[in-house]
């Protein structure tokens, strides 16, 4: 296993918002995680990447115990991140944003080649690399914020709900743009409220509720479950 | 109201009001760098000053020259003031680092309020203060005569010294040098995103004590460099220069929009300017009185200050 949660709780101030959650992400897996508002699917993001601190548990990456390693740290043992509400920095430019992905290397000629295949990815980011991050529209920032969390060349890719605010056609290129990203060797573990795209794309996927995971399956079977379909799903 | 004093000295005001500002504005940077990424106001910062005018005079005594001394030659006089930059910047970025390190880092350790940080900074601020005092025995200490008096030219009234120039032109370099470093390099680049948001910062990669303890670094250098042009200028430092200066300062941060860099720049230049012209009209005893109320006027109708608020946001 690339990434292993063993029984995390972690608290904001007096609010408990993870109760002993087990999640485990394959090398090579994409992993949907789904689940209301307020369940705590952000808090495990969070707790993934180090922003903040778990109270119990542990949390093992590519082997090693990573539960108390500082945030910055774990950049550079791999795991990146575009977080929910995109983070894009508003001062920077979109070219200026890509190279904070790129933050821990050093490799120069290696993250040029990076930024191209990003660009490729997102042609409208290349487009726009000299405007103010903070003056893109909300789909545009979210490209921009998965985009920037490849730059770090990461084994494990955290997405928070990357096709948040993004138009109907444009949800369907960011589902394409993710297989072809796992196609391309990175795992990747995704948050999304568009349950129907994420279950279908997903190898796995669970779901959660009030700080629990209530189910886990492979992502087709889940979409076929006749409690996720009523919840998640909208459907009877 | 003396506007004739105003018109006939204009020249001489407006000169001495660059130079005076260009000290403010190097002193600003500090409290704005640090407010760009801590949003605090590091009220010791007037104390990291404070030991720079001394550090300068420590240096100037190794060149055998005292208030006493004659004049040195002119590159005597450059090489004593080179030295005393590098020495001052050198141990005022150290005490800044110092009280980085030892003040403020175990408070955010803990998580502390706001409020506590605040109270810290100003007992740093007296702390040092006081230490500098008693060893010093609070008395004054006169700066040799280093670059002669003499104006390079005067025309029309438009006379400056080798002591103007060299301050000015001291500082737009240091200026320059820090707009490029924090625009331009990738040190620079993660003091920026820390300023931004602090959290993402993080998720780069961005090691956030180090990008802290670089701001105060930073901010140490220029209030170091300002000490040195402070004690040419006026001709002799005291344990409690920093207090009004730095007030000054902070002000002048204020004024230009704090967080802002070219805003710090901006507001230490205009602040110098308005302190000496008010002086001219109003009399030297009203000149800090006009300062601040022509402070608090800008701040009514703008209120984030000129160039608005933070680091790297307002890009121009
Ligand atoms: N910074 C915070 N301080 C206090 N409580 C928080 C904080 N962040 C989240 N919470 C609480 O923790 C719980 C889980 O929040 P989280 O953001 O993880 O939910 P989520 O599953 O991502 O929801 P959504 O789908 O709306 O994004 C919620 O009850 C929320 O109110
Ligand atoms: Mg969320």
């Amino acid at each position: 296993m690339l990434l292993e949660i063993d029984n995390i709780t972690l608290l904001y101030g007096r609010i408990q918002a993870l109760h002993g959650v087990s999640l485990n992400v394959g090398q090579g897996e994409v992993v949907a995680l789904i689940g209301a508002n307020g369940a705590g699917k952000t808090t495990i993001m969070r707790a993934i990447s180090g922003i903040r601190p778990v109270a119990s548990g542990k949390i093992t990456f590519n082997g090693e115990d990573i539960t108390k390693v500082r945030a910055d740290l774990r950049v550079i043992r791999g795991i990146s991140q575009s977080p929910e509400g995109r983070g894009v920095f508003p001062g920077m430019t979109v070219q200026e944003n890509l190279d904070m992905g790129a933050y821990t290397r050093r490799d120069t000629k290696e993250i040029a080649a990076d930024l191209e295949r990003v660009y490729g990815l997102f042609p409208r980011l290349k487009e726009r690399r000299k405007q103010a991050g903070g003056t893109m529209s909300g789909g545009e920032q979210q490209m921009l914020a998965v985009g920037r969390a490849l730059m770090s060349r990461p084994k494990l890719l955290l997405l928070d709900e990357p096709s948040m605010g993004l138009a109907p056609l444009l949800i369907q290129q960011i589902f394409e743009i993710i297989t072809e990203i796992s196609k391309q060797g990175t795992t990747i573990l995704v948050v999304e409220q568009n349950a129907q795209q994420a279950l279908s794309r997903a190898d796995r996927a669970y779901v959660m509720e009030t700080g629990r995971i209530v189910k886990e399956g492979n992502g087709p079977a889940l979409l076929d479950d006749p409690a996720v379909r009523e919840a998640y799903l909208g459907a009877a | 109201m003396n506007i004739g004093e105003l018109l006939r000295s204009f020249p001489e005001l407006t000169v001495t009001g660059v130079t005076q500002g260009a000290i403010y504005a190097l002193v600003a940077l500090g409290y704005t760098l640090v407010y760009g990424v801590l949003r605090l106001i590091n009220f010791a910062h007037s104390e990291v000053f404070m030991v720079g005018t001394f550090a300068a005079l420590f240096t100037w005594g190794l060149f055998g020259l005292d208030s006493n001394t004659e004049r040195p030659s002119i590159g005597v006089a450059l090489l004593a003031i080179l030295a005393a930059i590098v020495v001052a910047a050198v141990t005022s970025a150290a005490v800044a680092l110092l009280i980085e390190v030892t003040a403020y880092r175990p408070l955010r350790h803990r998580n502390a309020p706001p409020l506590a940080f605040l109270i810290t900074a100003i007992g740093a601020s007296f702390v040092l203060m006081e230490v500098a005092g008693s060893l010093t025995v609070r008395r004054p200490f006169g700066v040799p005569a280093l670059l002669p008096s003499k104006p390079l030219f005067d025309i029309g009234g438009w006379a400056v010294t080798p002591t103007q120039v060299t301050t000015v032109v001291v500082a737009i370099a240091m200026l320059v040098g820090l707009d490029y470093f924090v625009q331009k390099t990738r040190a620079g680049r993660g003091i920026r995103a820390v300023a931004q948001d602090p959290n993402t910062a993080a998720l780069m990669g961005v090691n956030k004590s180090r990008v802290i303890a670089l701001v105060f670094i930073l901010g140490g250098l220029m209030a170091g460099v300002a000490a040195v042009f402070n004690d040419i200028k006026t001709g002799s430092t005291k344990f409690n220069v920093g207090f009004l200066l730095g007030l000054k300062a902070f002000s002048a941060a204020v004024l230009g929009g704090i967080g802002n860099l070219r805003g710090a720049a901006l507001g230490g230049l205009l602040l110098g300017l308005i302190e000496n012209y008010a002086s001219a009209l109003f009399g030297s005893n009203w000149r800090d009185f006009v300062a601040f109320v022509a402070l608090i006027a800008l701040l009514m109708f703008r209120p984030t200050g000129l160039l608005g608020e933070s680091l790297g946001r307002a890009r121009a």
